[in-house]
């Protein structure tokens, strides 16, 4: 069981000052979501002028389904400057993995409940920290690609892309750094220095 | 005394590493540090290197100081939280050790404890600005420390020859932001691949001290392009080693080679640190053909 809570507006705000399309994961049962502030979030962005689409759907982390949706809007995904989207961050990931290299961004923080996790089969990962850090990682969640969950950067020990844990298993800051210049996001690199709050974490508060 | 102070001044600054025992008994590191290492700027003192449980570097560091070397105290985010590490840098402090090398360190699964949790509640960077905070006189909870705050020479590490160098650069811009005033380089084997590296560091700002492991035989070089991140050693310096077994088991090969790495790069940093790796009594030599000491 999880729960998602929307970031706050200024942090949304920040991510990008041109036209947004939006993904609503309305998802598992397993998933709570904040439909009302969401709603209400949207509703300024529209009034602004400033959404080209949106769609609702479930289960955005299963890439099919999501490919087909997604084509449907094709045209309004291009006019847009970057996708928003309000998922946990599994879904966030899909989304940003299939629309390469479209800027994606999330509007959510993921955070654990006690309780069933949904049993998706996945390709990408969350760890519901609680504090999603995709947009600083051009949509690759660093906690479960990096071996070492590190949110400052790689470390020294990458060699020949991969990370010094498992020769078997690309680096994630790798990836990040390559996505990031795909995007021409490299400049979040100068972001504050990032710590990690465990205090965020239910599950060991409780 | 701080290092930063003798890059100021600019100074051609000179650090040597050392890897305390597993075991307490640290008579002959002092000793072989005492002779050795006596005309040097600096002593590393390296902090459960390549996750391998060994005697404290801050305790280590203190009984160098003691014997009249000036240590710079090693750690890494491996094997404490946010809590454990600044109040490490406060019994630092206590103990007049005021060099300090910020790392996020190797994972557990590298070392001989497998099984031990990773910690990396902090990384290099988060470490740097937690000391910047201390100096500040506030901890990383936001609660003030009692009397006059600390103050360090805060290094940090950089992996100039990587194959991922674009990804290194950026980490290291963000270790200067937050804080770090000098860097120490994984070992160089390629000066083309340093001095390309130094022209584009050069914006930073801040002192570099290039890295040199003196190489000992074929197998050892072999074995670090097979696995550890960021050394290359080319080809025709394996066949250099090659070339005179003797010679090359005497040492001088090794000297001969780091000796020249050294005076190639010496234009473009501002200091050198040498990992001996056991062969601290070459680390004179090695400096005096180099032409520094
Ligand atoms: S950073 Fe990773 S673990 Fe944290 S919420 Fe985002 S996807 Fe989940
Ligand atoms: S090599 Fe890459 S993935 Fe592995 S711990 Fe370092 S930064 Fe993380």
């Amino acid at each position: 069981m999880l729960i998602t809570q929307l970031k706050s507006k200024e942090t949304i705000e920040a991510l990008t000052p041109g036209k947004v399309f939006i993904i609503n994961c309305h998802g598992c049962k397993e998933v709570r979501f904040p439909e009302e502030e969401a709603k209400a979030l949207q509703k300024e962005l529209q009034d602004a002028g400033r959404v080209t689409g949106i769609f609702t759907t479930d289960y955005i982390c299963n890439p099919d389904n999501l490919k087909l949706r997604l084509s449907y809007h094709e045209s309004e995904i291009a006019a847009a400057d970057a996708v928003l989207v309000f998922s946990c961050g599994v879904g966030v990931q899909t989304v940003s993995e299939l629309l390469e290299p479209k800027k994606v961004y999330a509007a959510c923080d993921t955070f654990p409940l006690p309780g069933f996790q949904g049993v998706t089969p996945l390709q990408v990962d969350c760890a519901q920290c609680g504090e999603c850090f995709l947009n600083i990682t051009g949509g690759i969640c660093p906690l479960t690609a990096c071996s070492k969950s590190l949110v400052n950067g790689q470390c020294g020990g990458s060699k020949d892309g991969k990370c010094e844990v498992d020769p078997n298993m690309e680096c994630g800051w790798e990836r990040i750094y390559r996505r990031l210049k795909q995007v021409g996001r490299l400049d979040v690199l100068k972001c504050p220095v990032q710590l990690r709050n465990y205090a965020n974490d239910v599950a060991i508060a409780e | 005394m701080k290092i930063t102070e003798l890059f100021s001044r600019g100074e051609f600054v000179v650090s040597a590493e050392v890897g305390p025992p597993k075991g307490f008994h640290i008579e002959g590191l002092i000793e072989e540090a005492k002779e050795y290492l006596s005309g040097i700027t600096a002593v590393n003192v390296t902090d459960n290197q390549s996750s391998v449980m060994r005697l404290g570097s801050l305790a280590t560091c203190k009984a160098l100081k003691d014997a009249g070397l000036n240590p710079i105290f090693q750690m890494t985010c491996r094997d404490r939280n946010r809590i454990a590490l600044e109040s490490d840098l406060l019994s630092a402090a206590m103990f007049g050790i005021d060099n300090i090398l910020c790392l996020t360190g190797d994972h557990t699964k590298l070392g001989d404890h497998p099984g031990a949790k990773p910690v990396f509640d902090l990384d290099s960077v988060s470490l740097l600005y937690a000391v910047k905070q201390l100096e500040a006189g506030v901890d990383l909870g936001g609660n003030e420390l009692v009397g006059e705050p600390p103050k360090f020479a805060k290094g940090a590490v950089v992996s100039p020859c990587s194959d991922s160098l674009d990804a290194q650069l950026a980490k290291m811009e963000r270790k200067v932001l937050a804080g770090a005033e000098y860097f120490q380089t994984q070992a160089v084997f390629e000066p083309e691949k340093f001095i390309s590296f130094m022209e584009k560091a050069k914006q930073f700002g801040v002192p570099v001290q290039l890295g040199i492991i003196i190489p000992k035989n074929v197998g050892m070089v072999r074995y670090m392009n097979a696995n550890v991140a960021g050394i290359h050693v080319p080809d025709d310096m394996i066949e250099e080693l090659k070339a005179d077994k003797e010679k090359t088991k005497a040492g001088i090969t090794g000297v001969e080679i780091a000796a020249r790495i050294i005076k190639e790069c010496r234009p473009y940093c501002q200091g050198v640190h040498i990992m001996a790796l056991g062969w601290e009594s070459k680390v004179p030599a090695v400096l005096k053909q180099a032409g520094i000491c």
